[in-house]
């Protein structure tokens, strides 16, 4: 009897681990493309400001708190779209209202900027909604159905979030590689000056890229809100993962952002099976200012590159 | 026309001078430090809509003996030094007569000392045993201990004749008290914690942190903490397919955590007090008329249902009026009054104070509930 349940043990234990080894991975890449999608959003206003927005996170949430209220009128696909649209409306309001105006400003003045209207964008948050913690349903299925694959459980929002943001990304390299529009503001981002003598509205560009990471920002947020949930202050931790993937990814790179943030999903993830699970989020903090020191062009930037930015 | 002006202000200076200790005697200051905002809202939302409506109530009937309350209430956002630093307002500025709340267990922990050095009483809404233990003279407590606790939920496993248990944990207060309270009892009980893993109060997601309590093969699963967190716990068991019981802390006491687990919520099991299943407590109990009042009024008032916590901010007002209605409105005698206060009924439960415990309540404080398929609360059985 006794030696029965000893030998059935190291069999079970190993199909275990490979079990457990798996659904660390989906954990991960579920993390991580969220982060990723932070991240890209950081990337867009960085390349055509040479700024970054530290008010991104703020995106996601209004996104997902916009798209709950609409919720109850309309219909889900509806509830979104307009939860995006308006969160583009509130991009470009941003941009208008509070960058525009402002010629050559310094690093530290634009990095205020960013700071105060991520905190106002909160406080605002607080009132118009409430303090509660919101979510949307799930697209397909509820909170405890699961796909298995390979032994591992992944939620359905977990395929829809990937799919998504997946979907984003290449569509957004479509964008800035073939079309006209894109192409511009590719050319603002590697010389403002030079993009302007070519009679580039290098000001639209700016707003246009505001307007393009709030309604990422806000699509991403509505497609995670079902996992996370959401409420006024969900921004800030999400927007300190987003900034070190695309530190990771290499500020500036696209497919680094989105590199980045797998990766560091990955690696919080994994982070969870060696040490005590506390240290999950001391992960991030440790990569990025590894990162910072070792290799500040990150891990798929280009040292030419970001050397003949800043000149 | 200069000397009717003169007599003008010098006659309203002297009903100004007149007018503010006359409404110093009829009002009685009352601090609240509760997390309305934050990760901890969930508790400080409903506490704070309780005491106004309380306060409301009380100042309607014409006061506390003849004084009409001053409610000050104080958002810290759950943060323990924002806590002290509003501690500090309300008893050196505003000179309250005694302070409710804070919320949470970290924040309780923080100001119980300064509390006590600067003689104004204290009625924690927490629920770490820590916070009265050992006594301060000037602190109490209204939750029910987390000791307690633990013995329901270690009680329950050992019925159920379960032996390895794994343990979460958010790395608050009231999360980190809870899991030193399961790691000292769980001998009594033959119980082994496998292990236990602690999570940030802020986690969206803890897949990875389950899936590692999976893998140690545990037999039940054990969470403790008090924000939304704590709802990703059963829905992460339930999606990896892990058929184990689920507990949570007293801390679930609030219906919208099980709203936020869906259909994970089936089967959660935690100790509460008997607020949340007032409606099918038998009339003959001593705590139903209050119990259904307080649902009834708040629910009413607020518009979104009845929390524990409510509850445990409802029982720090009514103990302090008790203690002022005995005492007066002298801090030393209104302490001694809650002290020595006994068979006092309250939301959580009948409080019997003495000098060596300012929590007053017992095991039979706590009832075993669980959650239906469609997120209500009943006894479990």
């Amino acid at each position: 009897m006794s030696g029965a349940a000893a030998a059935a043990v190291p069999g079970c234990a190993a199909s275990m681990t490979s079990d457990i080894l798996l659904q660390f991975c989906v954990a991960g890449v579920t993390y991580g493309v969220i982060y990723g999608v932070v991240a890209i959003g950081f990337t867009i206003i960085y390349n055509t400001t040479g700024i970054i927005n530290f008010a991104q996170g703020e995106f996601l949430m209004l996104g997902a708190m916009t798209a709950v209220t609409l919720q109850r009128f309309v219909p889900l696909p509806a509830a979104i779209l307009g939860a995006v649209a308006i969160t583009m409306l509130v991009g470009a309001a941003l941009e208008v209202l509070f960058i525009r105006w402002l010629t050559r400003p310094s690093v530290l003045r634009m990095i205020m900027i960013t700071i105060g209207l991520s905190i106002v964008i909160r406080e605002v948050a607080l009132h118009v909604w409430d303090e509660k913690s919101h979510a949307l349903p799930y697209f397909t299925g509820d909170a405890v159905s699961a796909l298995t694959v390979a032994g591992a459980k992944i939620s359905p929002q977990v395929l829809w979030v990937v799919g998504v943001c997946g979907a984003m990304v290449l569509l957004l390299g479509l964008f800035f590689h073939a079309t006209p529009l894109g192409r511009q503001m590719r050319a603002c981002a590697s010389n403002r000056d030079a993009a302007r003598l070519c009679g580039i509205n290098a000001r639209n560009m700016v707003t246009l890229s505001f307007v393009l990471s709030a309604g990422m920002g806000a699509l991403a947020g509505c497609v995670v809100s079902p996992i996370t949930f959401v409420q006024y202050d969900s921004g800030t931790a999400l927007a300190i993962k987003g900034f070190t993937a695309a530190i990771l990814g290499g500020l500036g790179s696209t497919a680094g952002a989105a590199a980045g943030g797998v990766v560091l999903g990955l690696l919080e993830s994994f982070s969870v099976w060696f040490l005590p699970a506390a240290y999950k989020d001391a992960v991030a903090i440790t990569v990025m200012l590894g990162v910072l020191f070792v290799r500040p062009t990150g891990i798929l930037g280009n040292a030419e590159a970001a050397r003949l930015r800043g000149h | 026309m200069r000397r009717m002006r003169n007599l003008v202000v010098t006659t309203a200076c002297a009903a100004l001078l007149a007018a503010f200790p006359a409404a110093a005697a009829d009002t009685i200051k009352v601090g609240a430090i509760l997390a309305v905002t934050g990760p901890a809202a969930f508790l400080g939302a409903p506490e704070a809509k309780t005491l106004e409506m309380l306060a409301a109530q009380v100042n309607a009937a014409g006061g506390i003996k003849g004084m009409k309350v001053e409610l000050l209430i104080k958002d810290s956002a759950g943060d323990a030094e924002k806590a002290l630093s509003l501690a500090k307002q309300l008893v050196e500025e505003e000179k309250v007569f005694a302070i409710l709340g804070p919320s949470t267990s970290g924040e309780s922990m923080k100001i119980k000392q300064y509390m006590d050095e600067n003689a104004t009483l204290l009625l924690s809404c927490a629920a770490a045993e820590a916070i009265t233990t050992p006594v301060l003279k000037w602190v109490f407590k209204t939750p029910q201990n987390d000791a307690n606790a633990v013995r329901w939920i270690f009680g329950d496993i050992q019925k159920k004749g379960l032996k390895k248990v794994g343990v979460l944990n958010s790395n608050t207060g009231f999360g980190k008290a809870g899991r030193g309270q399961l790691e000292k009892l769980a001998p009594e009980f033959g119980i082994e914690i496998a292990i236990a893993e602690e999570y940030d109060k802020a986690a969206v997601d803890l897949d990875a942190e389950v899936t590692k309590l999976k893998a140690k093969d545990v037999q039940a699963v054990i969470n403790w903490s008090i924000e939304p967190a704590q709802s990703k716990v059963p829905v992460s068991v339930r999606k990896l397919g892990w058929n184990v019981p689920v507990y949570q802390s007293h801390g679930f006491g609030n219906v919208k955590y099980a709203e936020a687990c869906g259909p994970a919520a089936e089967g959660v099991l935690f100790p509460a007090g008997r607020l949340l299943v007032a409606d099918v407590l038998p009339d003959s109990h001593p705590q139903k008329a209050l119990l259904v009042k307080y649902k009834k009024d708040y629910e009413a008032s607020a518009k979104e249902a009845v929390s524990t916590f409510g509850g445990h901010a409802y029982d720090a007002f009514t103990l302090l009026m008790k203690a002022i209605e005995i005492g007066g409105p002298d801090k030393e005698k209104a302490r001694a009054a809650l002290e020595n206060l006994k068979g006092f009924v309250g939301t959580a439960g009948i409080f019997n104070f003495s000098p060596q415990d300012h929590n007053g309540l017992g095991m039979d404080a706590f009832e075993m509930l669980t959650a239906t398929k469609d997120c209500k609360f009943v006894l479990a059985r």
